[in-house]
């Protein structure tokens, strides 16, 4: 079973890593304490303490706050709400929806028609990363798009307790 | 029946044990069913007892069928086939469960195993027969296929008077005699305009090809050499792999055979449910794609003349045990456009993109469908519940659809860790360059440009997805020689180039897409049409990249490059760089020039010297753009792979050019405007529930352009909890109701309306 070492793991998230080493990982079977070294990385990177459960997507961590809550946060230390909720309802959006705001983007005949579609950008309403792009239809629910069941990946599949706080 | 004519007809039988095949499909879906393992097989006796004896197996099976690809692929002369390799063979059970498959269109071993599992439904052991040496060929969508281009052959495997499996192959041949010339035609609104359907018919008997088959064959499809040169090469995969299914039972005996194909599927399934628990996390994951279908101006029947946008909503749950849900509730209507999928092609669809990411090796084989379910709503796009509906070019949303697993999928990757794994999605495959006439050997001919086979991949968490390199359809992408291209198609090329700015953007961008100029040489009588998306991007970008651009067209009729060919003067050559700035407008004069975002055409004639630009699409971005770093934002713009302006405007790079006329990104200056970008970004920012209240609003008035109401109104009608849930996140008023009657547009085909039977 492949096995890498933390510097590599580093590398990988900082996209530094070697084009072989990482044509290597794809090819391999994957290494089972990927998760172990990559939680231990993100959270020694972030300026906070809260443990964080699991990663959420690029700046984001479904983390364990003191009083038991799971909440969505971000690396700048903003927090969106509670991980059951969807943390889109609670950033900043700007909405890309008339030709103006599209050609920013693309060449106009390299651009969706905001007739038939619009871009929406979410941002964090602290440190302004822009979290997620959707483009979808005018009118179309925001999407919760990641609703992991926390308690089984531990429980069952880990085979392991939760994260408490410390 | 007295017991001798029982055991007469016991003796008459095909299957193992005096069985029908209808028997044995039966008692493999029961006993799969009730046991959860396929076959029964709770374990695997042959597997653990002699391990390297059944790896044996396997690797002789798996390398006997890429090798009958690689050699059949050379009796082509098509070069979808010949130098694409649009061809795949696949090894099946008695029942049509598939065994081992090759390289290639994968998607395959699905649908020759449903056309299978159709001939044995239907008593094809009694009438027509299935007997040693028989060929059977199947094109039928709604029997198991995704276009009727995609012709199936398929021969059974007798040992000693017992079937013991069947062999599959199938080539994306280059016409089927459609309302237009090209394989995937965008004319056809219905079945019957969707070309030659070919229906589980018996076209052989002792190997060889029936004359009657022959002659009908040839005569209903534009390019018969092709036609047959391409069954020549299925016929010839297909006897190459009985001969070695047989060579295999001789050596190891039939038993062991049969013990192993039900094993290996077995093994595929555990296999698959493996790779689940290392790679994902149990939890639900939504997404969502779209792709236009704009048919109002078309020159289609009245009915089909509606400006309409196909909707794949996905919900994956990754169950605890394991097991792989997919369910698509809230997709809309199916269409009158050639758009139409089956359920087959959209479960086969989704392994070969499986192939390419949760099952990354060759163990494709029906295992993991038995570890995997699907829920595709009766009367949609995906599972039609009308036997007219027209199929030729189901990949326009296939490809679309399948995008956002790859963003699910990545969720998951990107949370564990396996950052290699992540891909924001793939490209819309288009354009297909596609048409016909008499050629430039003055023959009557058909034409679909394979370019498509090469389209920007997905941007990844680690790097930039790779430019023009290959097509979520084919695993072995490849763009093809332009002078084979120039061999088959009236077209010579003026250029062929990178396309810039149109990979989506991110901290890590999608593949850049790339385009080619061709102008008409040497044809007579000729038409082509084009075969994209254009209104719309047909993804999203992953967690704050931006999706690929969109499509658009351009052709020029009426040109004098002829005598500025003669003159030696300059003209049009290279990529239409930038399309806000079109340079080859001013080295040609034209009767007409087209330049616009209807990316779908039918048939229009072109002259010797018109142009066509055909533009092969990126692929979607990874990650904030403004954390893409200023050496790699230097690289696109030297590489001619994005325009300077956005360099500025997307990135927030400050660009200039040194001495060498080489771009330059000043990164302190860069850091100092994205600040200021970030500024803008909080200041132009609504907080979602604000703005939620003003789209609230316009959804109550219903201000939106037809097409998007057609949309939901097709989703609703099919889906009473799409409806609801739509309603509820817009916390809509109850009597607040959509629906395609009110739309002032031809609802034709509309039979399922739940929203109307709930009143």
């Amino acid at each position: 079973m492949a096995q890498y070492d933390r510097k590599t793991i580093e590398e990988l998230i900082d996209g530094t890593i070697d084009f072989y080493k990482l044509k290597e990982m794809l090819s391999n079977f994957k290494d089972t304490d990927r998760f172990d070294k990559y939680i231990s990385i993100l959270q020694e990177r972030v300026p906070w303490d809260d443990p964080i459960l699991l990663p959420a997507g690029l700046h984001l961590y479904i983390v364990l706050k003191p009083d038991g809550k799971r909440v969505v946060k971000c690396d700048c230390g903003h927090e969106f709400c509670e991980a059951s909720d969807n943390w889109k309802l609670h950033a900043l959006i700007h909405v890309r929806d008339t030709e103006e705001k599209m050609v920013e983007l693309y060449p106009k005949l390299l651009a969706p028609d905001p007739e038939w579609q619009v871009i929406r950008e979410y941002y964090c309403p602290n440190c302004a990363s822009q979290l997620e792009v959707e483009a979808v239809t005018p009118w179309y629910p925001i999407l919760k798009d990641f609703e992991p069941d926390i308690d089984a990946f531990y429980n069952e599949w880990l085979k392991r307790p939760i994260p408490q706080v410390k | 029946m007295t017991i001798t004519e029982k055991t007469i007809q016991s003796q008459k039988n095909i299957g193992w044990h005096g069985k029908t095949l209808k028997q044995m499909r039966k008692e493999i879906d029961e006993i799969s069913r009730e046991t959860g393992h396929y076959a029964g097989l709770k374990t695997l006796p042959l597997k653990e007892s002699y391990p390297i004896r059944y790896e044996k197996i396997f690797s002789k099976l798996r390398g006997g069928v890429v090798h009958a690809r690689e050699t059949a692929k050379r009796v082509a002369a098509s070069p979808i086939v010949e130098q694409e390799g649009e061809l795949c063979f696949t090894l099946y059970t008695p029942e049509g469960d598939s065994i081992v498959t090759s390289t290639g269109i994968i998607i395959h071993v699905g649908t020759m195993g449903a056309a299978i599992k159709y001939m044995i439904k239907n008593d094809y052991e009694e009438n027509p027969g299935i007997e040693d040496g028989d060929i059977f060929c199947n094109n039928d969508c709604q029997i198991g296929n995704v276009h009727p281009c995609d012709v199936h052959t398929i021969v059974p495997i007798f040992y000693e008077g017992e079937l013991i499996g069947w062999v599959g192959g199938v080539t994306h041949v280059i016409d089927v005699g459609a309302t237009a010339p090209g394989s995937m035609t965008v004319g056809p609104v219905s079945r019957y305009d969707d070309g030659y359907q070919v229906a589980c018919r018996k076209i052989g008997k002792n190997d060889t090809l029936l004359k009657d088959w022959l002659i009908e064959s040839q005569r209903s499809v534009r390019t018969t050499k092709y036609w047959l040169l391409d069954e020549r090469t299925r016929v010839a995969g297909c006897h190459m792999i009985r001969d070695l299914v047989l060579d295999i039972v001789k050596e190891e005996g039939v038993d062991t055979y049969k013990q192993f194909i039900r094993e290996v599927i077995e093994d595929g399934r555990r296999g698959f449910v493996n790779q689940v628990k290392t790679l994902l996390i149990p939890g639900k994951y939504r997404q969502v794609s779209f792709v236009d279908v704009p048919y109002k101006n078309l020159d289609v029947p009245p009915y089909a003349r509606v400006n309409t946008i196909m909707h794949a909503p996905t919900e994956l749950t990754v169950h605890k045990d394991g097991k792989f849900q997919i369910d698509f509730e809230g997709v809309n209507r199916w269409g009158w456009h050639s758009y139409n999928a089956t359920p087959v092609s959209i479960t086969s669809g989704i392994w070969v993109m499986m192939s390419q990411t949760l099952i990354p090796n060759d163990r494709v084989n029906d295992g993991a469908y038995y570890a995997s379910q699907f829920d595709l709503p009766d009367g949609s796009w995906l599972n039609p519940d009308d036997i007219r509906t027209a199929h030729s070019y189901a990949w326009h949303f296939l490809v679309s659809a399948w995008s956002p697993l790859w963003r699910a999928l990545s969720r998951n990757y990107f949370a564990r860790g396996y950052l290699e794994e992540v891909n924001a999605g793939n490209a819309n495959t288009s354009n297909w360059l596609q048409g016909g006439g008499y050629n430039q050997f003055n023959e009557n001919h058909a034409v679909n440009s394979f370019e498509s086979a090469a389209e920007g991949v997905g941007a990844s968490a680690v790097r930039d997805g790779i430019n023009h390199a290959a097509a979520i359809w084919n695993p072995e992408g490849d763009m093809g020689d332009m002078e084979i291209w120039e061999l088959a198609e009236p077209l010579l090329y003026l250029g062929r180039s990178i396309k810039p700015n149109t990979a989506g953007y991110g901290k890590y961008r999608g593949g850049s897409g790339y385009e080619t100029l061709r102008m008409v040489y040497g044809a007579k009588d000729w038409t082509m049409f084009f075969m994209g998306n254009g209104f719309m991007s047909s993804d999203c970008g992953l967690m704050g990249g931006y999706p690929a651009a969109s499509g658009y067209r351009f052709e020029a009729h009426g040109t004098n490059l002829k005598e500025r060919i003669e003159k030696r003067l300059p003209i049009p050559t290279g990529g239409d760089s930038d399309p806000d700035n079109p340079e080859y407008d001013t080295l040609m004069e034209a009767k007409e020039i087209i330049r616009d975002k209807q990316s779908i055409t039918t048939e229009t004639i072109f002259e010797n010297y018109d142009l066509y630009l055909n533009y092969l699409r990126g692929g979607p971005g990874f990650g904030d753009p403004l954390e893409r770093k200023p050496k790699m934002i230097e690289d696109d713009l030297n590489e001619g792979l994005l325009l300077p302006r956005y360099a500025e405007s997307v990135y927030g790079a400050v660009v200039s050019k040194n001495e060498k006329g080489k771009y330059i990104v000043d990164e302190k200056a860069t850091e100092k405007r994205r600040k200021k970008m970030r500024k803008e970004r909080l200041k132009r920012g609504v907080p979602v529930k604000e703005w939620m209240e003003q789209e609230r609003q316009k959804i109550l008035n219903k201000e939106a352009a037809v097409q998007v109401r057609h949309m939901y109104a097709g989703s609703f009608a099919l889906s009473e909890k799409f409806a609801n849930e739509f309603k509820q996140f817009w916390n809509l008023p109850t009597e607040w109701h959509l629906s395609e009657d009110e739309l002032g547009v031809p609802t034709f085909g509309a039979k399922i309306n739940h929203q109307k039977k709930t009143g």
